[in-house]
């Protein structure tokens, strides 16, 4: 097997990634919609017009619209990776999943590609958030953006790494939704992506203590700090460990016949 | 081709004044009423050097035209002390009367107005002989005091009165008052010395007046979305030099608004920290600086680009500002 297959496989799934995106243009449109409404709405009725404390790494006060942007871009990160692990389920009842699987690849191979692609693909629509974002008086420095772009690649691998390891355990799509109720809201409301650590502290230490817990959190707080160009050890070196963990978690749990627990049980 | 040729003359304009700023270091002086004491500014590297402490309760502060010598009214203490800038040492104190709050110095370099505030007086300091030259009756709570350009007449606010004082400053005679909103705390001559703008602090209003008819042309509101009206509490007001701007420091509106000094058209407010009080441009007018009181902290604000680069923090209470090229 020489590297031009492997290059091939990655081009392939990359390429179908794209595809299923652009074909779903009312899932760019609600992926874009779902944080402007976050941003024009929710942050436009909790305006703290007074602005919020200094805190890390702004300089100046802000307004409330700029503290939620990086959260409101890992959200987009977030409902891609889910919905792209919904795919896989998916895919998995449809049968094209053994059409990919039929490769002489290793599975593990193919399944990093397939979260890679998928990260990949968030990006646009995270770049076409900010965008507007921008209007909304979201302005960080330009070198900002381009820093941003690796953070937010590692951030959506984790965040589908767990989609992933999520998704071997549903075995039918209607399951989903409980996906929504019992990770992504949680991981989203429990995080710094709405209010500054420090507040939910002032509202309970054990809220706190939950949101330190969630990579979620790390991830919104990398992002935050990369996109106004300052750098975070801990949280570049939590995420990437969760990336890791997911990702090999997602690898390992990974069956394409049944789901995790029957392939447990039997 | 213009638009570009424009640029290059911005960019190499930016550049020269960077490179200026760079060579002199201008330093802020910033008095912090509760802690009793100066916090220095590098406007380089926006970070506190020094802090040095002087009199009980410092507010006004302004230097000598020569900038060697730096005047802090001293409020709890009944005086303007005299700094020496180079040693940062008190070298003497003034007369003042009692309380004093805000003062400006003549262009003559030598009389200081300063504004009494439980006394109702204006009293006129020669800072050469050190002795009070006149005591002039204003009204109630004299706060804002302002020399004209041409150091011909001198206004004083009193903010129970809600009445600008008009002061002839050859003779030390009240010559005409204009009756504005509620509460004027600040006044500001424009360059040219032909208007006047005056701030009420409870009226939220902004007066703009006609020097030489002593009548108010135009008056200013600052409606800001999301803020009540009552906390739009208008104080410092600071002009630039070439006429385009008006700054006006909204108290605890946390904002500063950004007015075109030509239409009186409001462009935008800027938000800083907690109850700004004072304004204060660098030398080259490319920073404003705002203290802000409740937060302890000074916001700089870009004045080409109207955006705040940063908030600084220095001691509690931030409230006079003076810069030292």
């Amino acid at each position: 097997m020489n590297m031009s297959a492997y290059l091939q496989a990655f081009v392939g799934i990359l390429f179908r990634e794209l595809l299923r995106f652009v074909h779903q243009r009312t899932r760019f449109f609600s992926a874009l919609v779902r944080p402007l409404v976050w941003l024009a709405v929710f942050a436009a009725g909790f305006r703290a017009a007074l602005g919020i404390s200094i805190i890390q790494p702004y300089d100046t006060y802000i307004t409330y619209e700029v503290y939620i942007a990086p959260g409101l871009c890992a959200m987009v990160l977030l409902f891609n990776a889910m919905q792209s692990s919904l795919s896989m389920v998916y895919d998995r009842e449809m049968g094209s999943m053994r059409v990919l699987l039929m490769s002489p690849l290793p599975r593990s191979y193919l399944l990093l590609c397939k979260l890679i692609a998928s990260a990949l693909v968030a990006l646009p629509q995270v770049y076409a958030f900010l965008a507007i974002a921008w209007f909304f008086g979201v302005e960080p420095p330009p070198s900002g953006y381009l820093l941003a772009a690796p953070v937010l690649l590692l951030t959506g691998l984790m965040l589908g790494g767990l989609g992933l390891f999520i998704s071997s355990f549903i075995r039918q799509l209607e399951n989903f939704a409980g996906v929504m109720n019992f990770v992504i809201f949680p991981m989203f409301f429990l995080s710094s992506a709405l209010y500054p650590l420090w507040k939910m502290q002032e509202a309970g230490e054990w809220l706190y203590t939950l949101c330190r817990l969630n990579p979620f959190t790390h991830a919104v707080e990398l992002i935050r700090f990369t996109l106004y160009g300052q750098w975070h050890g801990e949280a570049i070196g939590i995420v990437t460990g969760c990336t890791l963990l997911f990702v090999s978690a997602a690898i390992v749990a990974f069956n394409p016949q049944r789901g995790f627990m029957r392939a447990r049980n039997s | 081709m213009i638009l570009r040729r424009y640029r290059f003359a911005l960019a190499l304009l930016t550049a020269g004044a960077l490179c200026s700023t760079q060579a002199l270091a201008a330093i802020a002086y910033v008095s912090n009423e509760k802690d009793d004491s100066l916090s220095l500014i590098d406007l380089d590297t926006l970070e506190v050097i020094n802090t040095i402490e002087v009199g009980q309760r410092p507010r006004g502060i302004t230097f000598s035209k020569d900038f060697s010598l730096l005047y802090i009214c001293a409020s709890d203490d009944d005086t303007v002390q005299v700094m020496d800038v180079a040693s940062g040492k008190i070298v003497h104190e003034l007369p003042s009367g009692a309380d004093p709050e805000q003062f400006s110095l003549h262009p003559d370099n030598q009389r200081l107005y300063i504004a009494n505030e439980d006394d109702a007086l204006v009293t006129v300091v020669d800072t050469d002989s050190r002795t009070v030259v006149a005591q002039i009756d204003v009204g109630v709570e004299p706060e804002g005091m302002a020399v004209s350009p041409d150091g011909s007449v001198a206004v004083n606010t009193s903010e129970t009165t809600s009445m600008l004082h008009w002061i002839d400053t050859a003779t030390h005679e009240l010559i005409d008052n204009t009756q504005v909103d509620q509460r004027p705390r600040h006044v500001e001559f424009s360059k040219d010395g032909s208007t006047l703008w005056a701030s009420a602090e409870i009226g939220g209003t902004v007066s703009v007046i006609d020097v030489a008819s002593r009548e108010i042309r135009h008056t200013l509101r600052f409606p800001i979305r999301g803020i009540h009206p009552d906390k739009v509490q208008p104080v410092g007001i600071k002009l630039t030099d070439d006429g385009r701007y008006a700054f006006v420091a909204l108290g605890p509106a946390n904002h500063v608004a950004v007015v075109d000094a030509n239409s009186f058209e409001v462009l935008d407010y800027l938000l800083v920290g907690r109850r700004v009080w004072h304004l204060e441009f660098s030398p080259d007018q490319s920073l404003l600086l705002t203290s802000n009181g409740m937060s302890g902290d000074v916001s700089v604000i870009d004045v080409d680009n109207l955006k705040v680069r940063k908030s600084i923090k220095v001691g509690r209470y931030p409230w006079g500002i003076a810069v030292k090229p």
